[in-house]
């Protein structure tokens, strides 16, 4: 007899393969999106929470996750929970390095702080040649959850990953 | 407050999301430079989101098995309860900032007082992520307001001018009617005259930082609320509910 948490042990195994599909080198794990697992009346049911909330990615990503548990058990489900709402300080510290090699520049402090709207509150640095010389550009980026940045010193254009 | 008011509450944030978030779409590659393009384009994506969640929640209250799609593309002009300001069209890209700058400043108001309450729940988290992107949007209108109204001559004076045609559509939104009030009462929905005050602190201050002249209060369009609409929002609505109207089981 497989007990409920040996259940929910292989199905975290599952849901950890499950990547971003807008930030292919992240899981959705390590993006804070997976909330929890439960077994409810015998059912599997995977939790989890949108970035923003018309993130186009959150459709595609909570079928990704619900085949890959399937393949373990044909009624397990996923649903999508708006509260607590997401928020950056949910990265895992993976998720931070992995953005800096990838060339983003990963959220800066807490999302408590607001002085990051304006561009003016903390220092991004560059994620090429970590200069601290850098603009904010626009605080919407190629997508929902990015700011768009420049450096002053290499002069490379790069995104950062909004703090909120 | 009755079932049909917290439901009819519900619908009109939602409403209002879709109605502008529809309006901002159509600057998706009309952008003046592809920095406002994404912008504008990410904005309209946040609010459609937004509208999404509360349509679906909207949908539960009434519990009349219409779902977001129902309610987006199957409802006619006459039962949309949005504000009229979210319907004005975009003209140039003056006007579409200072639309957003007027409306981001009180949803974000409302939003806040949503996401704090305790009558709904679903609300409540609905309201709690949609905050966040609220302030990015307020941020971003009020910046382009000061940037253009501080700006050349020309750009000072269609930014006024935008100024001037809309803030008769302000009035709307603090102007409570009986579905306003009664939930406010319940605690549901925040008190308009009170929101107002603060709305009023904010805007001023960015038009005076933008060296804009604040108009005077006077006569204030209203109708929205109660389904009596600007003729702008029935062209919107055709091009936006044609495909699935046409087609109702089209799926892509």
């Amino acid at each position: 007899m497989v007990t409920d948490q040996e259940r929910i042990a292989q199905a975290w195994v599952q849901v950890r393969s499950v990547n971003d599909p807008e930030i292919p080198y992240l899981t959705v794990e390590e993006m804070g999106m997976v909330r929890g697992l439960r077994v409810e009346d015998g059912q599997l049911v995977v939790t989890i929470t949108p970035t923003y909330s018309g993130c186009p990615a959150t459709d595609v990503i909570a079928e990704d996750i619900t085949t890959a548990v399937q393949a373990l058990e044909a009624d397990a489900r996923v649903e999508v929970v708006l509260s607590p709402a997401w928020t950056t300080d949910w990265l895992l510290p993976s998720a931070h390095e992995k953005m800096k090699v990838n060339g983003i520049a990963p959220p800066q402090g807490k999302s408590a702080d607001r002085a990051f709207l304006t561009g003016q509150g903390k220092v991004v640095p560059c994620p090429s040649c970590k200069s601290d010389q850098t603009t904010m550009v626009s605080a919407f980026g190629s997508t929902a959850c990015k700011a768009h940045f420049k450096c002053n010193a290499c002069l490379e254009p790069f995104e950062h990953f909004k703090c909120i | 407050m009755t079932e049909s008011q917290h439901f009819a509450a519900v619908l009109r944030l939602g409403d209002d999301a879709l109605v502008l978030g529809q309006r901002l779409s159509a600057w998706c590659g009309h952008g003046p430079i592809l920095e406002e393009d994404i912008a504008l384009s990410n904005i309209a994506l946040d609010l459609i989101g937004q509208a999404r969640n509360f349509f679906t929640l909207a949908g539960q209250l009434e519990n009349q098995g219409r779902d977001e799609d129902a309610l987006a593309y199957f409802r006619s002009d006459r039962e949309f309860q949005n504000h009229l300001l979210v319907e004005q069209p975009n003209g140039h890209f003056g006007d579409t900032v200072v639309r957003q700058m007027f409306f981001s400043a009180f949803a974000l108001d409302r939003c806040a007082f949503l996401a704090r309450q305790t009558v709904n729940a679903d609300v409540a988290g609905i309201a709690a992520k949609a905050v966040k992107e609220l302030h990015y949007h307020w941020e971003h209108a009020a910046q382009w307001v000061i940037r253009l109204g501080d700006g050349t001559p020309e750009s000072h004076q269609k930014v006024q001018d935008s100024v001037d045609q809309l803030w008769a559509y302000t009035g709307e939104l603090f102007t409570p009617d009986d579905v306003d009030t009664a939930c406010a009462e319940a605690g549901l929905m925040p008190d308009l005259h009170k929101l107002q005050s603060t709305w009023r602190d904010k805007v001023v201050a960015c038009l005076e930082r933008a060296t804009l002249r604040v108009p005077e209060d006077g006569w204030a369009h209203r109708g929205g609320k109660q389904g009596v609409h600007s003729e702008h929002l029935s062209y919107m609505l055709a091009e936006m509910q044609v495909l699935p109207r046409t087609y109702p089981d089209a799926t892509w």
